[in-house]
């Protein structure tokens, strides 16, 4: 199939960035998306222009390397999926296709679809962890868990680290993100001593970077793992009973 | 050289204990005068920088991709393996390490192997405590699936994310001693040299990705957990950006590189569909456990699975292995499928390809319990084929997957290079020839949590005070390497993409140096290999600079040292005259077409030492002593 | 207090008052209508209501006290919903300060989107209808009678721009309540699987009620049912 891109090139960090037009030629269906953009690429390298820049490394769904908005929806319009996932199949021979990097204040862009989302990391490291040095662990039979417990802890574990939902989010949030963190660990026994301490100093971090929420629940709807936003309503409930409780 | 593998005295199941009380400590508030660096941030590279930070040392640790958690240890899907026997089969620590070291088809060393086996049961321990969500009984205790070479069930899983799981366990820890200022993270840096110094590796020089600068960074031991080399094939399960250039440039500058032939090619991949195509993915082995391996019995036996009849499918795994069925040992059932469709009994469009087939298991568990178990893996598939594997039978095919060969390490894990250690895929140490399902990852968290921070402080109680600037000779002449081979790189200015190499490269290795290799043609593939490898510093193209984000640089460097490691695989593969585990030499099989193995010459690790640019490497050899086990055929009748 | 503060700072607590405060304004919106629905049942009723409200509470408070503590009360929620409400706004602009060219709405309702601007025009609403209806300035051509809310009401709604404003405020508020009082369950973290589903019927009971019965009044007048 044949398509015409729309694709955001930006040289660097201080460049104004613009949109360039690409024709893609002769795609299979049963190529991914980014491997539509590799054969793009072997293109621009042939012609003497410099290959699009974009963040991918699994392939598989799972690393949260890859994203771009396409066609205004972050990780394009199949919901539940990351951009490396989605297959041309679910384009029309002939379609036009924009491709925009992810857009927040804290993820300025690199290169091209490149943005840095380092500032995630920052949120994990206020707070998302559970303290406990290797060694002192206990038999781990020792603390059975409820089955149901331990399916949604992992429902909340699976974010992959994308950034599609601060993306997508009209506001710029990172709830979901955080959300889907706090209820991981403050789901588990293991979490309980930090519970409250986390999710104070994880928001507060949060806070200081994002957005805020309005309950568009745009971000459950392009987050590959789905998560659900009723873990941000979580996450507020904790956020104030720990308020109450520390003062 | 005299290789000393530093096994510590006494029997197997004492050696590690004896470790922990012999060797020398370093007193608490010392530990931070000590720097060290980790490059890495897998399971291997992130446990031990935050164990080591937990201990007070001072770490520097450095990643090429944007955050920690990336690391290619992220896609692992099956599971762990520990011998915790919670299922009550008869497991035990000396039944993990007898499965691993017969599953190595006798190619790994019996100290390190027992040691892993024993810290398994840790290891569980340590990723429960962090919040690690492994599936889990009604009950409320941990659930255990069986894995492909084993008859017991000691395999912890988490959906099909065990190495997410594990990894964001990892991480996490890493996160917190990076907020406590213990750990220095270095995001989008890559090593591209390692700097020794009389004799001890004492830094590296790294280019930063995004603004190219050229960086020595010193320290008192340098940690390599940079993960494995199957992408030399170009097309693997493997992560787009996992290369072997720290390893490589390691190698380049003295460490030993041991059994670089020994690859592994995993039996359950979705087959290839087209050349654009970038990457094989890979289907958990845990499907084993329910999926059923079958082909037609004719050949080129075009009908569509559901309309070949029972009697006229071949279940070939079940028919060779009877005992095994299904989960054969992943060399063996590569090899299976391999030749089936060699007969021409190979399904799908291109035929290369077995059904890995679920209406049985469905029909008797029903499609829910099914869903449970392999409901995203079968989404996986589902997303990326277009076929449901509720109604048809998946399309599977080999696919290279691991290495288990890397830099020689002797039982600490520390280099012949005093002062490099060498931890998780990128060392040679515990799989031999041949890796189990579901061990990887308890390797590197094994080397992580609880190996290298105790062996490290042995070594670096004796440097004390011997700490160098990073303004040495030795690292100005690094930098000087990185940025003319930069250089050279961007000033080829040629025609073909650094992919275009890479793909041909792969082709070479699938074809020669894959499943089954033979002298003739491991000659030819060298050849060739110097040949593409001269053509490529001529004439690839990669535009752009060398200071800024260049990602087709970035591939170029890589490339340049798979073509290196690429000829040592060959000749690695070349000299060893006997088919062990992963490497399967067409010249040295029984009539039966079962691996030949050639205990009398061939019981040794092959350490090889890097003799410069165009000199043959030198090769060294560990003998492997076996004390514990008897080296038997290995059979999986 | 200073904890007020802290817990304040964050979008998490903002978006809390704004919970509690439209809560509250939701509770005195639905009093509003009930008591105005009164307007049905003939002049005096009304009226007598209108007095009531001044009375109420005596004797054992003075004269209009209850009133007035009411007035203030509903003074203090809008200002603090309002603030809130813009300097969640404004967090969430500068969260992009440069807009995608395109960026598609998946799911996000109608409603949710036209939070803010439906806020202002509830403000606005609000402004107009005190000097409509409470200070009787002249902004309705109709002559004002102190004390005489029943005449008020249908006399200015005889006025079909008059009505319209009405209506039109009323049905941007039942958007608002519709959104609002969904979300303000989740910024209070009272999501339970049990109580999901009825939440969202709440929510949308709740805005039809308020809008349907304050619109039936201005559509009353109009039809002539009320004069
Ligand atoms: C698809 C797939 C599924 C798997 N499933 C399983 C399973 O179910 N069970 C199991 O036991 N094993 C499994 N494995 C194997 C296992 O995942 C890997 O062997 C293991 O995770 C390797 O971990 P590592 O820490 O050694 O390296 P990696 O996880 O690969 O990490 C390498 C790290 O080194 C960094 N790095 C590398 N080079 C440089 C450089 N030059 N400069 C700076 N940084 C560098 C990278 O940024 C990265 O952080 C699977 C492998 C694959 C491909
Ligand atoms: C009688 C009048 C009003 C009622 C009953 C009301 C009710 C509500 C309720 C219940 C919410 C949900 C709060 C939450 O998300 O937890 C809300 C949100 C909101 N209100 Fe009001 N409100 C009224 C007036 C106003 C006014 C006058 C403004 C602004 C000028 C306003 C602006 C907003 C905004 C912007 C939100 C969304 C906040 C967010 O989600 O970020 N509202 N309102
Ligand atoms: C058709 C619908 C409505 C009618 C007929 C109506 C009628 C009235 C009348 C008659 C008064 C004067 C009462 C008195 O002074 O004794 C009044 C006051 C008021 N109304 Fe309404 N109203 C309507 C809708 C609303 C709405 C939707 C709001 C808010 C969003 C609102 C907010 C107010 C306020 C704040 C006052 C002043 C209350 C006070 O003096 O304490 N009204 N209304
Ligand atoms: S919550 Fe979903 S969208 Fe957001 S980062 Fe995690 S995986 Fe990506
Ligand atoms: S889209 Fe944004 S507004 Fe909240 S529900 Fe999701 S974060
Ligand atoms: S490339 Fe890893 S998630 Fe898409």
């Amino acid at each position: 199939m044949n398509l015409t891109l729309h694709v955001w090139r930006q040289t660097s960090r201080d460049d104004a960035g613009r949109f360039v037009t690409y024709k893609a030629e002769g795609i299979s269906p049963d190529a991914s998306f980014l491997e539509m953009l590799d054969v793009v690429n072997e293109g621009l390298n042939d012609r003497g222009e410099q290959p699009i820049h974009f963040e991918h490394d699994c392939r598989e769904g799972i690393c949260g390397s890859c994203g771009m908005m396409i066609n205004g929806v972050a990780h394009g319009p199949l919901g539940g999926t990351a951009t490396c996932q989605l297959h041309m199949r679910q384009f029309k021979d002939g379609d036009e296709i924009r491709i925009e990097p992810w857009r927040a204040r804290v993820f300025p862009v690199i290169k091209d679809l490149i943005v840095d989302r380092s500032p995630l990391d920052r949120i994990i490291q206020a707070g998302g962890y559970v303290s406990v040095n290797t060694g002192s662990a206990v038999e781990a039979n020792t603390l059975p868990i409820p089955k149901q417990i331990q399916e949604t802890a992992m429902d909340a574990a699976e974010c992959i680290q994308c950034g599609a939902c601060v993306a997508q989010c009209p506001n710029g949030a990172a709830q979901l993100f955080t959300a889907a963190k706090v209820a991981h660990l403050g789901l588990l026994p293991q979490g309980q001593p930090e519970r409250y301490e986390r999710v104070v100093n994880m928001v507060e971090t949060m806070d200081e970077l994002f957005g805020t929420c309005s309950l568009f629940r745009e971000c459950e709807a392009v987050c590959p793992k789905s998560i659900p936003v009723d873990f941000i309503a979580r996450m507020n409930r904790d956020y104030l009973v720990a308020k109450f409780k520390r003062g | 050289m005299e290789l000393n593998s530093k096994i510590p005295p006494g029997p197997v199941a004492e050696k590690w204990s004896w470790a922990k009380s012999h060797y020398k400590l370093i007193n608490p508030s010392n530990k931070r005068k000590y720097d060290v660096i980790v490059v890495g941030a897998g399971l291997a590279g992130a446990a031990e920088a935050a164990s080591m930070a937990e201990l007070g040392y001072n770490v520097k640790c450095f990643v090429y991709h944007d955050s920690p958690r990336r690391a290619h240890s992220i896609a692992a899907q099956g599971g762990i393996n520990a011998a915790k026997n919670y299922q009550n089969d008869g497991d035990s620590i000396y039944r993990l390490f007898y499965d691993t070291i017969k599953g190595g088809d006798y190619r790994a060393r019996e100290g390190n192997v027992y040691r892993l086996a024993e810290l398994s049961v840790n290891i569980i321990d340590q990723a429960v405590a962090q919040g690690v969500p492994f599936a889990r009984e009604y009950g409320g205790q941990l659930e255990n699936r069986s894995f492909g070479g084993v008859q017991v069930s000691r395999t912890f899983y988490a959906r099909g994310q065990t190495g997410q799981q594990l990894l964001l366990g990892a991480f996490q820890a890493l996160e917190r001693q990076i907020a406590a200022g213990r750990v220095t993270m270095y995001n989008r840096y890559e090593m591209l040299e390692l700097v020794v110094v009389d004799g001890h590796a004492k830094g590296i020089v790294t280019r930063n990705l995004i603004n190219g600068r050229i960086e020595s960074h010193a320290a008192d031991a340098v940690v390599l957990a940079t993960g494995g080399y199957a992408n030399v094939f170009y097309l693997s399960t493997n992560a787009k950006a996992s290369n072997a250039t720290a390893i490589w440039r390691a190698h380049r500058r003295g460490a030993f590189f041991a059994n670089p032939c020994y690859t592994q090619i995993h039996p359950t991949c979705i087959p290839q569909t087209g050349d654009y195509q970038s990457k094989l993915t890979l289907m958990s082995e845990s499907l084993r456990n329910d999926g059923r391996i079958w082909v037609p019995k004719t050949q080129g036996d075009t009908r569509p699975p559901a309309s070949i009849p029972e009697s006229e499918r071949d279940y070939y795994l079940e028919r060779k292995y009877p005992s095994f069925g299904n989960l054969a040992p992943r060399d063996i059932a590569s090899r299976a499928a391999k030749e089936v469709c060699d007969e021409g009994r190979g399904i799908g469009p291109s035929g290369r390809g077995v059904y890995l087939d679920f209406a049985d298991a469905i029909k008797r568990l029903g499609r829910k319990t099914i869903e449970e178990r392999y409901g995203n893996l079968f989404e996986m598939y589902h997303d990326i084929t277009a076929e449901d594997p509720y109604e048809t039978p998946m399309r599977i095919y080999p696919a290279p997957h691991y290495t288990m060969g890397g830099l020689w390490v002797d039982y600490n894990l520390m280099s012949n290079v005093p002062g490099l250690y060498v931890t998780g895929e990128a060392n040679f140490s515990d799989h031999g020839a041949n890796r189990l399902g579901a061990s990887a990852l308890m390797q590197g968290l094994a080397d992580g949590y609880f190996i290298t921070p105790v062996t490290i402080g042995d070594y670096l109680s004796t440097q004390f005070g011997k700490k160098v600037p990073n303004d040495r000779p030795e690292f100005k002449q690094a930098e000087q390497d990185v940025a003319a081979r930069v250089d050279r790189l961007l000033s080829a200015k040629g025609t073909r993409s650094v992919d275009s190499y890479h793909r041909e490269l792969g082709h070479i290795m699938w074809d020669y140096c894959g499943m089954t290799r033979t002298a003739e043609g491991l000659t030819r593939a060298r050849g060739m290999i110097r040949d593409l490898r001269e053509m490529y510093w001529r004439d690839v193209k990669i535009l752009g600079a060398g200071e800024e984000p260049n990602q087709a640089l970035e591939k170029a460097g890589r490339v340049a040292d798979f073509f290196e490691l690429a000829e040592l695989m060959c000749v690695d593969a070349l000299h060893r005259n006997e088919s062990c585990g992963g490497h399967f030499r067409a010249e040295y099989q029984t009539p039966d077409g079962e691996a030949l193995r050639d205990d009398a010459n061939y019981a040794y690790v092959g350490a090889w030492e890097w003799k410069g640019d165009g000199a043959d490497p030198v090769l060294h050899k560990e003998p492997l002593v076996y004390e514990e086990v008897q080296l038997a055929t290995r059979s999986y009748k | 207090m200073s904890w007020i503060a802290s817990f304040y700072r964050t979008a998490l607590g903002k978006k809390a008052v704004m919970a509690v405060t439209g809560a509250f304004l939701a509770g005195w919106v639905l009093a509003h209508m009930a008591g105005n629905l009164k307007i049905f049942m003939g002049p005096e009723h009304l009226n007598e209501y209108a007095k009531w409200l001044r009375t109420m509470g005596a004797p054992a408070m003075p004269h209009s006290a209850l009133l007035w503590i009411v007035r203030i009360l509903m003074v203090v929620a809008v200002w603090l919903h309002i603030q809130a409400a813009t300097q969640l706004t404004l967090q969430s602009r500068e969260a992009r300060p440069l807009a995608y060219t395109r960026r598609d709405n998946v799911v996000a309702s109608y409603a949710s989107r036209t939070m803010r601007w439906g806020g202002v025009i509830i403000l606005l609403f609000i402004l107009y209808h005190l000097l409509h209806l409470t200070f009787g300035v002249h902004v309705a051509p109709a002559q004002f009678v102190e004390n005489d809310p029943y005449h008020n009401v249908v006399a200015g709604f005889q006025v079909w721009w008059v009505a319209a404003v009405y209506i039109i405020a009323n049905l941007a508020l039942g958007l608002h309540l519709w959104h609002g009082l969904r979300a303000l369950f989740d910024s209070l973290g009272l999501n339970h699987p049990n109580f999901n589903v009825a939440r969202r019927w709440f929510a949308v009971a709740f805005a039809l009620v308020i809008t349907i019965g304050n619109i039936s009044m201005p559509v009353a007048v109009l039809l002539g049912i009320l004069r």
